[in-house]
């Protein structure tokens, strides 16, 4: 019984560093972002090994829901912002 | 070795991959990125170490002090979110400016 | 653009930088593994304490009581970066796209059933895991919600109403300390006899002010309170 408590704390903090690894270096930044509201899963997960449930419901609310909201939102405005100034870049050139 | 000092040093590793990603990054929605993973790392050594108690609870304080600093960490995200589509409206880019750093 | 930054520092660079992090790390990783085993920390204040802090769960006796100041100076960050993306411009709530219809009715079920686990999470915090922040958060993420799948803005609530639910939160802790440093000599001690009913009223207070300010950062601007368009 151990054991497995062994291997699977060492698998879940391999996780853990993958998902921040792959999260800080994918060049999409879409898909950073989706691995970010994926490491905070499983932080959350591992909140609750450290005997922390109040640390792990906080974690899956705000770490896994609310900050990917927010990444999201702003890299959808990000994009329009710079849309709009290729757009005015364009019509500048072309006049 | 107990599990939790495993925690702690993953912990620690975390904080040091959000520091390297943190300075090798040019885009800032990656810098913010990289703060929060370098703040998950800090809060994973705080919890973890505060499981060392001598009897089978944990220690309660470093608990709710993670509590607020997740939320603190939450609103400094979106203050930051906020200044970067500032930057990206009034220089037309999200990035720092390139330096020869050479 | 997302790729950029790649080949912006030299290897030489990278490597050397690469060497200083894992210097770093190796020193904090030593001084981890040389921490004895077992360390005093709070944990026995706290358990010694825990029969007048009014409530059963530790973690929430010491966030609302023996370290009542954190969480309202925390209360107070809040406001000060919602008060500082405010003062980064407004929020367009006048381009708004027509929610998909699996979404509307996905948020009208959805939402109702997250406000009641958010009261559900505030009372429980009083014995088990739960509390303010936890119920808060949850609040914000059904105010996310309805706000996506929202036809039109609700622009009736954007003034004086958000503004009341922004405050709410800090003006009931700081008047709640207060009036215990006129009546019993101590900002922020709480009688023992009336400890749990006051946390469960500031937190209640919290828990709508945490909720408010969360969703409010989600919109990422001041909203305008302008007249019905």
């Amino acid at each position: 019984m151990i054991v497995l408590q062994w291997v699977f704390d060492i698998m879940m903090l391999f996780a853990l560093l993958w998902l921040a690894w792959r999260a800080l270096s994918s060049p999409d930044l879409f898909t950073a972002i989706v691995l970010f509201i994926a490491f905070g899963l499983v932080m959350s997960l591992a909140w609750v090994r450290l005997d922390a449930p109040d640390v792990a419901l906080a974690e899956a609310a705000i770490g896994a829901g609310l900050t990917g909201a927010l990444l999201l939102s702003a890299l959808a405005r990000l994009n329009d912002l710079a849309d709009i100034t290729h757009d005015r870049h364009k019509s500048a050139a072309g006049e | 070795m107990s599990s939790a000092l495993l925690y702690a040093l993953a912990g620690v590793s975390l904080f040091t991959l959000g520091l390297y990603a943190l300075i090798v990054h040019a885009h800032l929605l990656r810098k913010i990125l990289a703060i929060n993973v370098m703040g998950s790392g800090v809060f994973l050594v705080l919890v973890a170490l505060g499981g060392r108690t001598t009897g089978a609870e944990p220690d309660p304080v470093p608990h709710a002090m993670v509590i607020t600093g997740i939320v603190v960490a939450i609103s400094a995200t979106a203050l930051a979110l906020a200044l970067v589509l500032r930057v990206q409206a009034a220089t037309g880019r999200a990035e720092l400016p390139e330096e020869p750093l050479e | 653009m997302s790729a950029a930054g790649r080949s912006r520092h030299s290897p030489a660079f990278r490597w050397g930088l690469l060497l200083l992090l894992l210097t770093v790390a190796g020193g904090l990783g030593y001084a981890l593994l040389t921490l004895p085993d077992q360390a005093v920390g709070l944990s026995e204040q706290v358990s010694a304490n825990m029969a007048t802090s009014g409530v059963q769960n530790p973690v929430t006796a010491v966030l609302i009581n023996f370290r009542g100041y954190d969480t309202l100076l925390e209360m107070a960050v809040l406001l000060v970066a919602l008060l500082g993306v405010w003062s980064l411009g407004s929020a367009e709530v006048h381009r708004r796209i027509d929610p998909q219809p699996v979404l509307s009715l996905l948020v009208g079920g959805l939402a109702p059933l997250m406000i009641l686990m958010a009261g559900y999470l505030l009372w429980v915090g009083a014995n088990a895991p739960g509390g303010a922040f936890q119920a808060g958060s949850v609040l914000a993420a059904a105010g996310i919600l309805l706000l996506l799948s929202s036809k039109r803005f609700p622009v009736r609530l954007m003034g004086w109403p958000l503004r009341i639910g922004l405050l709410l939160g800090l003006g009931t802790f700081t008047a709640v300390g207060m009036t215990l440093l006129f009546v019993s000599g101590g900002f922020l001690q709480y009688p023992s006899n009336l400890a749990g009913a006051l946390i469960l009223f500031i937190e209640a207070a919290a828990t709508l002010s945490i909720g408010v300010t969360l969703a409010a950062l989600f919109l990422g601007g001041r909203p305008q309170a302008g007249p019905y368009r």
